[in-house]
């Protein structure tokens, strides 16, 4: 008699069943309230049309990818320093001083972003004007997503061979130039994984932006967040579409898919 | 020079740090504060901290619930991950690249994006938001991916013939699976436990589309403190949650360093007996 043999991958069974009805089904949802008018309830391509073609999505998209290019620049100026010392300094327990880095993210995220807040209206730099609006918004995403930035590069500069850096030197290149030709061109996937993690999340997180300005900074996903609050599930999922069509591009741009576990690893701060 | 570039870097070094701690250290001060303004300091005071433990005011009951739908949330996740992260390991490989392909979506995707499609299932299928089964379904779909991607690496340094050698020695292959395979993973088991609370408790957007109306967790809480006449009293008993939190963090980092350099060292001085 043949019995049926217990093999390890019906494991994934329960796994895979959950992941289909509450991850994939959803999106298909999202696709057919994208592609439904919300009024008539017929199958149109006009939410796509009018999103394309209303100056207040654009500009709203366009605010978005602007606050998200100067938050994504500013942690890199700032990580890429911070990983770079910490990870060629002398001292021998590193990952302390890295921890520093990190232990504020324990702190729940809300409360961290309203912690910035406060300082910053203790400042007096709250509710001043338009252009302080975006300041603070982009203050406040650096704020939440700088260790995001900093821990990628950390480790990859942390593993590049030690005798590249010899061997440049031997070869009669200053400081400068081993740091150009050979560092920095060696911290790259640290770099791209970084950015990953802080570009899309500053283009999306609302929280920040609204709660920083006192909802004066509209981003792409309070867009998504106010048009579904307004019952406008064909606008709202419309712009979810395009972000999720912006997100797939970006992660194969920047190798996000080779790299299973890169974006983990920048979560995963054990 | 050389001392220059040495000076540069510490003094960035701090600045940075500055600016990270900057905001709670001001929030830890002013939690001292009698009034709850943080513009004028009126005079020492606990007050804010018996407002947060006093039982019988929101934050209170609200920063329970919100550690208990995290380890509810961490336990499902880490049930469903760890066997989902076994399962695809073992699949083949077309089997298993789709499965990884599909558990990247929530990774890469906006939290906001995650929200409203699960949202929209919710309402296709008419579950009652009250019953809180959307907001532990809809948070579970969140974590399980990151349990996933923190068990996966484990799997693949594991020593694969230890299996098949209780297989051969008569173990059922529940019991070779219990006593050899998730001993050797559980590290990865343990962190993407940990991560899944740490997400869940970090979690406002998910919360926000599928919680209960009258339930708060500590994000949609504080968020909600914009307006009404309690909401300065409430925010300024966070300030003093936010600073207790901190100092129980910065405490228990410490102990786990010290813990570790020791434990180091003990290696060391070992090491050098051996040699």
């Amino acid at each position: 008699m043949k019995k049926v043999r217990f093999s390890r991958s019906f494991l994934a069974i329960p796994y895979a069943l959950f992941m289909a009805v509450f991850v994939v089904i959803p999106l298909f949802f999202v696709l057919y309230y994208a592609l439904r008018d919300d009024v008539t309830g017929r199958l149109t391509f006009g939410n796509f049309v009018t999103f394309f073609t209303t100056p207040v999505n654009l500009r709203v998209a366009g605010r978005s990818f602007f606050i998200a290019f100067l938050s994504t620049i500013s942690c890199l100026l700032i990580a890429y320093p911070v990983a770079y010392i910490i990870a060629r300094c002398n001292l021998k327990n590193k990952s302390a001083l890295l921890l520093i880095f990190i232990v504020p993210m324990w702190v729940n995220f809300v409360l961290r972003i309203n912690a910035l807040k406060e300082l910053l209206s203790w400042m007096g730099l709250i509710n001043r004007s338009a252009g302080w609006d975006i300041f603070n918004t982009v203050l406040g995403m650096v704020y939440d997503f700088l260790p995001f930035m900093i821990l990628p590069i950390y480790t990859t500069i942390l593993k590049i061979d030690k005798s590249y850096l010899e061997a440049a030197r031997d070869l009669g290149a200053n400081k400068a130039k081993t740091f150009l030709r050979v560092t920095l061109p060696l911290s790259k996937a640290g770099i791209l994984s970084g950015v990953s993690m802080v570009f899309l999340p500053s283009m999306t997180n609302y929280v920040v932006s609204n709660w920083m300005t006192n909802n004066k900074v509209t981003i792409i996903g309070g867009f998504i967040d106010f048009a579904f609050l307004n019952d406008s599930w064909g606008r709202g999922s419309v712009t979810a579409i395009v972000l999720l069509a912006l997100m797939f591009l970006f992660t194969y741009l920047t190798g996000g898919f080779k790299n299973e576990n890169g974006a983990a690893k920048g979560k995963a701060l054990w | 020079m050389k001392k220059t570039a040495k000076i540069l870097k510490i003094v960035f070094i701090l600045l940075v740090i500055a600016f990270i701690y900057a905001p709670i250290v001001l929030l830890t001060v002013y939690s001292f504060n009698e009034s709850t303004s943080i513009r004028t300091w009126t005079g020492f005071s606990w007050k804010h901290y018996e407002y947060f433990f006093n039982f019988s005011n929101d934050p209170l009951p609200v920063v329970l619930s919100t550690l208990l739908l995290a380890i509810i949330v961490a336990t499902l996740s880490t049930l469903l991950g760890t066997t989902g992260a076994i399962g695809i390991y073992y699949s083949k490989k077309k089997t298993s690249s789709v499965l990884s392909g599909v558990n990247q979506i929530p990774v890469i995707n906006a939290d906001v994006v995650t929200a409203i499609s699960f949202v929209l299932l919710v309402v296709a299928l008419n579950i009652d938001k009250s019953t809180f089964i959307p907001l532990v379904l809809g948070q579970t779909a969140l974590c399980t991916p990151f349990v996933v991607l923190s068990v996966m690496p484990k799997l693949k340094q594991m020593d694969n013939s230890l299996y098949e050698a209780a297989l051969d020695l008569g173990a059922t292959p529940a019991k070779a699976l219990f006593s050899v395979i998730i001993p050797q993973i559980l590290p990865g088991i343990i962190s993407g436990f940990l991560l899944a609370v740490t997400l869940s408790l970090d979690d406002y957007v998910i919360a926000a589309y599928t919680k209960p109306d009258t339930f708060h967790t500590i994000s949609t809480h504080i968020y909600s403190l914009t307006k009404g006449k309690k909401a300065p009293i409430v925010k300024a008993s966070y300030r003093a949650f936010t600073a207790v939190v901190f100092i129980f963090i910065v405490i228990s980092v410490t102990v786990a360093n010290v813990i570790a350099v020791k434990k180091s060292k003990k290696n060391e001085n070992k090491g050098e007996k051996n040699s």
